[in-house]
């Protein structure tokens, strides 16, 4: 039977604000157990929330970007539920009126663009941590620093089609929320969590089947992991004529299955209603174009002026636009030197190499972008050959001195004197009869290794351009 | 000299005279107390020589601050830095807040003494101090009778000089219907009108902090000194806070007074009728116009506010779980256990009523019929309200259906003990300000309390209402044998 497959995510991130959402407390990651925690968010008794504008401001830049209505009237709510980690017996979210609603994302798989809507998007906290005792400790502790950590949820409409797209989707949301400083998008760490649902039907019918809720996905390969070990898995179970079970599962990193929690989280009413400690949350028309106006260039527009400004191909453009940081680290180095395709060469083959694509990696990497420039003027002035190149990459790497210093100490001025190199094609020539008179049979495949001799003989710093002209001569 | 007896009034301008010491009046005070305590019980904590060191520790005088000195009772759901803030709960018994509440940092800066903390019906509910797990507190008229509730302990300690005034907190008529109980003067603000911060809370969107006191001069200026925007308190409204004290003029004349019909109807104590009726008389006579209006929706009050109140307050008594501070069953042998007996334990048969009340109301698939619907009639209140206010300038009722009712009467009757807060819940409902000024006995010696409501923000306008009718009458300088 064919299946289609539905897919919606629920993002949470956590928002990079100084302060928590409802207090003043540090949102600062680690710091001694309930060392970053005040009465407020600990849930004292007549203690009260006091929204932090910033996290509205942040909330406002993810909604413009992902082109979101903004509701000029939005109010949080009250998500009731006991757990230790949650002080006040409630989390304090949006519910019936969140911020932003209806927007859309657009992606690319396999060279075509897809739109992803996005439901809405909403503030709320964050709740705290359980941490229980050693062995033969009988107690379990709570540590309330997280608690009150500002987080946005992006709800996405089902409108994935497949664990790739899913993924696609996870990582363009990344690439977004990093572009905007809103999040640092760890999913390893957990400052962008994945919730997702999925279903299945059959090719042609317009009912949704019943979904499952997957969680449990800290990094994008087990998002796309899960989710295609879920679809096999519902699908076996519609084969074999059985139903799925709305059910909230959870990824197995170790075995690589999903894993039913029933049993383990009874179905519950969270009962919300309006907090009635938190005024309604109005937007004006000026506060959103205050915040539109501070936007910055977003992933897609800079790729396009990527590919109209420096002639790039698309997907050297959608390479460098993955991250604001590498594509300043181009845009810096281009300026310098003013070789779009070779920056881009070089950043994409051996910088991005070192650097794993990680911007904290590229942040500390001792290639400064003028370094590379200068390199790379180098060998368009043919200063250097591009092989002697690889030589300087590698030295500016180990030691951070610039490319002149480096071509200077180690002597790796490419020859281009055609005196000296004609001195070194003569007794190239003079010392391979053999291979001379095969080249003069026809046998035209033997000037390679003529010319890298000669190389060979200038210990790589003859200007190949010279080389092979002479040689040609010569011959 | 009984300096105890004083209001605040008076006490400020003996002690700016020199004719008293903050400590003296402090220690006046202190034996009141003591010799008033065992019948009336309105303290959960006494402050006792603390507070007279507190008395002799302030900064030199004062000169601006009419409170400075003057012994002031504050509720026990107030948080008191370091003091005991018990809520008059099992569960919040031993707990001391590491935070004072707004309201109590501004009676600190203003120089107030703080004669102690005042019982209360548990978590505020209740309208009779019956519930309060520290104890009942008794009227100080007649020891057999509650003193009102919730704030019960706060009026009682007014009315028996156990004080100079006092803070209630007020979520139905709290502050309104103890005062009226008490023979004594208490206002609820404008919702937003005072800070919240601090107090420990019942129903978040009807709580609201206000002064009981001996007269009107001495409300005015507690509201002064407690009103105001606060950063901490979102609902809290910023609007200028007008010097109230300044301008209580008892002149009523052309002042437009209207009468809801639907507070004079059936139910209501005989000698609490003819009371308003003199009242509107004296206030007519005045110069001010009377005029009958109606507040249509009054009927469906008490039953939309039980919904709301109860649900908020389901969700606000949630993080009284054990884990972090308060009340915790041990030993136990899992999380479910310590939630479950740590809450069963702590809370008394009142709290656990309206949690369950509450956490019905919001469950999924009643939310719409219950809390929804509550929430229209709520908005329909609040329209009955500003078509009166259209025209009227303020309106008069009864506080009260009826006197104070004996101990034990309606404890075991919640539904006719919800139903004496009847004349003052819409008031909550609509956020709008009232105070209950003493307008006579009835029969049996019992004070019955007037009610003067107004529009939002206007309690200048309440306020000189209730001064000129406290001006044309001594009621107010009554004070229990006891
Ligand atoms: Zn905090």
């Amino acid at each position: 039977m064919a299946y289609e497959t539905i897919i919606g995510l629920e993002v949470h991130a956590q928002l990079k604000t100084r302060a928590k959402i409802f207090c003043g407390c540090s949102t600062e990651f680690g710091g001694p157990p309930n060392g970053h925690t005040c009465p407020v968010c600990l849930g004292m008794p007549g203690v009260l929330p006091v929204l932090n504008r910033e996290v509205v401001n942040f909330a406002l830049k993810t909604g413009l970007a992902l082109n979101c209505r903004i509701n000029p009237f939005s109010r949080f709510a009250r998500k009731n539920y006991f757990y230790p980690d949650l002080p006040k017996g409630y989390q304090i979210s949006q519910y019936e009126h969140p911020l932003c609603e209806e927007g859309f994302l657009n992606i690319d798989v396999d060279g075509e663009q897809k739109r992803i809507g996005i439901t809405r998007i909403h503030m709320e906290e964050d709740a705290g941590k359980n941490v229980h005792g050693e062995p033969g400790d009988p107690y379990s502790y709570v540590d309330l620093n997280r608690t009150g950590v500002p987080l946005m949820e992006i709800v996405s409409e089902p409108d994935l089609r497949s664990p790739r797209e899913a993924a696609a989707y996870m990582r363009k949301l990344r690439t977004i929320v990093r572009y905007l400083e809103v999040c640092d998008g760890n999913m390893e760490q957990g400052s962008l969590r994945c919730d997702a649902n999925i279903s299945l039907r059959r090719v042609g019918e317009s009912a949704l089947g019943v979904r499952t809720e997957l969680k449990n996905m800290n990094s994008f390969k087990h998002v796309e992991k899960a989710l295609e070990y879920e679809v096999r898995r519902q699908a076996r179970v519609l084969n074999e004529g059985e139903s799925i079970v709305q059910e909230t599962r959870l990824w197995d990193v170790e075995r690589g299955v999903t894993l039913s929690m029933r049993g383990k989280e009874e179905a519950h009413d969270y009962r919300y209603f309006p907090d009635p400690d938190l005024v309604p949350l109005q937007v004006d028309a000026a506060w959103i174009e205050e915040i539109r106006a501070s936007l910055p260039e977003l992933p897609d527009e800079k790729m396009q002026r990527f590919m109209t400004a420096y002639g790039l191909p698309q997907y050297d453009a959608e390479v460098l636009t993955v991250s604001r940081e590498l594509s300043d680290y181009f845009e810096a180095c281009n300026r310098a030197a003013e070789a779009p395709k070779s920056v881009s060469n070089w950043i994409m083959g051996d910088l991005l190499r070192e650097c794993k694509g990680d911007d904290e990696a590229l942040a500390h990497c001792p290639v400064k972008p003028e370094m590379l420039a200068g390199m790379i003027r180098m060998i368009e002035q043919g200063t250097i050959s591009g092989k002697i190149a690889k030589t300087v990459f590698g030295e500016m790497l180990k030691t951070g001195k610039t490319p002149e210093v480096i071509v200077q100490e180690k002597n790796l001025v490419q020859v281009t004197d055609e005196g000296a190199i004609a001195g070194l094609v003569d007794r190239v020539i003079g010392d391979h009869p053999e291979q001379v008179a095969q080249y003069r049979d026809g046998k035209e495949k033997v000037f390679g290794f003529l010319v890298g001799q000669v190389m060979k003989a200038s210990r790589g710093k003859a200007n190949p351009a010279a080389v092979n002209k002479l040689l040609k001569e010569k011959l | 000299m009984d300096l105890f007896r004083w209001t605040i009034h008076e006490a400020s301008a003996a002690l700016r005279a020199g004719r008293c010491t903050p400590a003296e009046l402090m220690a006046s005070v202190n034996g009141r107390i003591q010799a008033v305590e065992d019948k009336v019980h309105a303290y959960v904590s006494v402050a006792g020589d603390a507070a007279v060191q507190q008395a002799s520790s302030l900064n030199a005088r004062n000169e601006a601050s009419p409170l400075w000195g003057v012994p002031i009772a504050l509720k026990d759901n107030l948080a008191t830095q370091g003091m005991r803030t018990t809520c008059s709960s099992r569960i919040l018994e031993h707990f001391r807040p590491p935070y004072d509440a707004t309201v109590v940092s501004r009676l600190k800066g203003a120089g107030a003494v703080f004669s102690g903390k005042t019982n209360l019906d548990e978590f505020a509910m209740g309208s009779s101090t019956e519930t309060s797990c520290m104890g009942t507190t008794r009227n100080p008229w007649d020891p057999t009778r509650i003193p009102g509730g919730s704030s019960g302990g706060s009026a009682a300690a007014v009315a028996a000089d156990a004080c100079l005034a006092a803070l209630g907190s007020d979520t139905g008529g709290s502050i309104r219907q103890p005062a009226s109980h008490c023979g004594i003067v208490g206002l609820k603000p404008t919702y937003g009108r005072v800070s919240r911060f601090g107090l420990v809370a019942f129903a978040s969107s009807l709580d609201q902090i206000g002064p009981l006191t001996k007269d009107v001069i001495d409300a005015a200026i507690l509201l002064k000194a407690i009103a105001g925007h606060d950063p901490r308190d979102s609902t809290s409204v910023n609007v200028p806070v007008p010097d109230y004290p300044s301008l209580l003029n008892g002149e009523v004349r052309d002042m437009r007074i209207g009468v809801p019909q639907e507070y004079l109807q059936v139910g209501i104590q005989r000698e609490v009728r003819e009371a308003v009726r003199n009242a509107l008389d004296l206030l007519a006579g005045a110069g001010a116009s009377i005029r009958e209006v109606s507040l249509p929706h009054t009927d469906y009050a008490v039953s939309a506010y039980y919904i709301l109140a109860t649900a908020e307050a389901s969700s606000n008594l949630a993080r009284y779980d054990g884990v972090k501070y308060g009340y915790r069953a041990e030993p136990v042998e899992d999380l479910l256990e310590m939630y479950r007996r740590s809450r069963a334990e702590g809370f008394g048969p009142e709290v656990k009523r309206r949690i369950m009340l509450g956490t019905y109301a919001l469950s999924s698939g009643y939310y719409d019929a219950y809390y929804r619907k509550a929430q229209q009639v709520r908005t329909l209140i609040m329209r009955d309200f500003e078509a009166a206010f259209d025209v009227c300038d303020v309106l008069l009722a009864p506080t009260c259906p009826t006197t104070a009712f004996r101990i034990g009467e309606k404890v075991n009757d919640p539904l006719q003990m919800y139903l004496s807060d009847i004349y003052t819940i819409s008031v909550n409902m609509a956020g709008i300000p009232g105070i209950s000024i003493p307008c006579g006995f009835d029969d049996g010696g019992l004070p019955i309390g007037l009610q003067v409501l107004g529009k939002h923000f206007d309690e200048a306008t309440v306020l000189n209402a209730a001064y000129a009718y406290e001006q044309r009458t001594d009621w107010h300088r009554k004070r229990p044998p006891l």
